[in-house]
């Protein structure tokens, strides 16, 4: 499957990583790069339940893909969410049932960092966006 | 000045898991583990497993006599002497939940149970639900900065009304002892049941329930160097009657037949089910173990590590620490930092604290935190552990700084 630019970008600058330090910069540079949501927009309503904390999702469609756009208050957490948005991005609501959260994960040498609270997270945020692309 | 635990090496999985580059600092969840423990679950695996009460078989006999002897050991532990009963549950939820059923009977609508604002979950919401099937009132008593029920407050809030109390010994967030002998006068002189909740407290020196002389006391196996899956209630011989059958089957039954049925009076008659038997012989040998120490030596070891552990937080800038915790354990949080990101980076580092909201929601949630940090300590912890933990965090701050 080819994947979206951003999700190579993200895999070329997280593969030649070493060491946590490294690895937790670029995490949170690439949580910085996502758009600030207001006050307003951290609703209930694009409230994400079952992350540890709080993780903010919206989407939308155009031309068949979609987009999303999310936030968190953690800064690590947001930059896992920008790699998760890195790789789902642009996907039509057929592509996105087939993406698999952990093996992405793997690919990036996240794999170990995610604790399975936190993929529990990651995975709400994906099943979220599932649930918008079905309404 | 170096902080040594003289019994480290009594516990293996201290080793294997520094090999592994783990720091352990989440005591207050779950503790590592004696050999003796690990030993006496070898002996009863490979020498003749078998059930408890039933059987007259040979296997049968010794399996009951440690079982049995372990319910001895619990009460020694507890200085429980003969004034009441050692019920072995699943785990202290599970105790807790047992009171809360075994109880319902003795509430009627209007009653009021009282609780306090700092409970774990376990300690709350069996508590909570009863009040909801019942139509009682839920009565929570205030803490102060400090993080300690507030005395004056409870002397107002336990009232004639007042049905049961129910508190913890040792806060598990803000590491602080409660009063608990003037709030368990408070509730006896209004005719109130009381039940403690134990299972952090149990852990830091030795409590004796005939001076508390609380109705209840509950604490779980495995915060104490134990095998999970094991709870212990102790409840006083006056306050047992009281206590009616909540879960059915097993050898808690006296005579049964097809539309009727009697039971066993405390302990059996609330063991229902086969027991955790493993892990029954197992605590036995946990507190032989622990009974063998110098109380004192321990105590003092804890009590040193943890004062280096609140001074080296309160050193830093920007760290808040809830309430003023007594032992055990330290909760802080950093001002401009989430906790889950301190979290992420101490875990990167090897240093296994706990953070989020510690199964306490409402007692952070009026801390106005999302969550917070907890390191918290065991006997085997030594001041490498917390040189280990404040290298990590200094790294971690300024990497979030």
């Amino acid at each position: 499957m080819s994947l979206p630019e951003p999700a190579k970008i993200a895999l070329d600058a997280f593969g030649g990583l070493k060491g946590w330090e490294q690895r937790a910069r670029l995490l949170m540079q690439w949580g910085d790069q996502l758009s600030a949501f207001s006050e307003s927009e951290k609703s209930d309503e694009h409230l994400v339940h079952g992350c540890e904390s709080k993780v903010w999702l919206t989407g939308e469609i155009s031309n068949g893909v979609w987009q999303f756009r999310a936030s968190s208050d953690a800064r690590l957490i947001r930059g896992l969410v920008a790699l998760l948005l890195a790789r789902v991005n642009g996907l039509s609501a057929e592509a996105l049932q087939g993406i698999d959260l952990p093996e992405w994960f793997n690919q990036l040498g996240l794999g170990r960092q995610l604790s399975s609270s936190r993929s529990n997270g990651l995975n709400a945020v994906l099943q979220k966006m599932r649930q918008l692309t079905q309404a | 000045m170096p902080l040594f635990s003289p019994w480290r090496a009594d516990f293996p999985a201290i080793a294997a898991l520094q090999r592994q580059g783990q720091t352990y600092l989440d005591n207050a969840a779950t503790t590592q583990k004696p050999q003796a423990l690990v030993d006496a679950l070898s002996h009863y695996y490979t020498n003749g497993a078998a059930n408890v009460h039933r059987a007259q078989h040979l296997p049968g006999a010794h399996a009951t006599q440690a079982f049995e002897d372990s319910r001895l050991k619990a009460a020694h532990w507890l200085n429980a002497g003969d004034s009441g009963q050692i019920i072995f549950t699943h785990g202290a939820t599970s105790a807790l939940n047992l009171l809360a059923y075994g109880l319902e009977h003795e509430c009627t609508a209007g009653d009021e149970i009282v609780i306090s604002a700092l409970e774990h979950h376990a300690n709350l919401l069996p508590w909570q639900q009863l009040a909801q099937r019942r139509n009682l009132k839920l009565v929570v008593l205030p803490i102060d900065a400090q993080g300690v029920i507030d005395i004056e407050a409870a002397a107002t809030l336990i009232n004639p009304r007042t049905r049961l109390l129910a508190v913890s010994q040792l806060s598990n967030v803000l590491g602080t002892w409660q009063p608990l002998q003037r709030l368990l006068a408070l509730a006896k002189a209004q005719g109130a049941m009381t039940v403690v909740d134990g299972s952090q407290g149990v852990v830091h020196g030795r409590h004796d329930v005939q001076a508390l002389g609380c109705d209840f006391y509950v604490f779980s196996s495995h915060k104490l160097y134990g095998p999970e899956g094991l709870g212990v209630l102790y409840g006083r011989n006056d306050a047992l009657p009281c206590l009616t059958h909540w879960q059915y089957g097993g050898e808690m039954v006296l005579t049964a037949d097809y539309q009727h049925a009697k039971f066993r009076p405390a302990p059996l008659g609330f063991e229902a089910g086969t027991p955790p038997i493993a892990s029954v012989i197992g605590l036995g040998a946990t507190l032989d173990y622990l009974d063998s120490l110098d109380q004192h030596a321990v105590a003092e070891h804890e009590h040193a590590l943890h004062r280096r552990l609140l001074e080296g937080l309160q050193q830093r800038d920007g760290i808040q620490v809830l309430g003023s915790p007594d032992v055990a354990l330290v909760s802080f949080v950093v001002e401009g930092v989430h906790n889950a990101d301190l979290a992420h980076l101490l875990t990167e580092q090897g240093i296994a604290v706990r953070a989020g909201h510690h199964c306490a929601m409402p007692l952070l949630k009026s801390l106005g935190l999302p969550g917070a940090i907890r390191a918290s300590l065991a006997l085997y912890n030594d001041s490498d552990d917390l040189i280990n933990f404040f290298a990590a965090l200094d790294q971690s701050l300024e990497l979030l700084g």
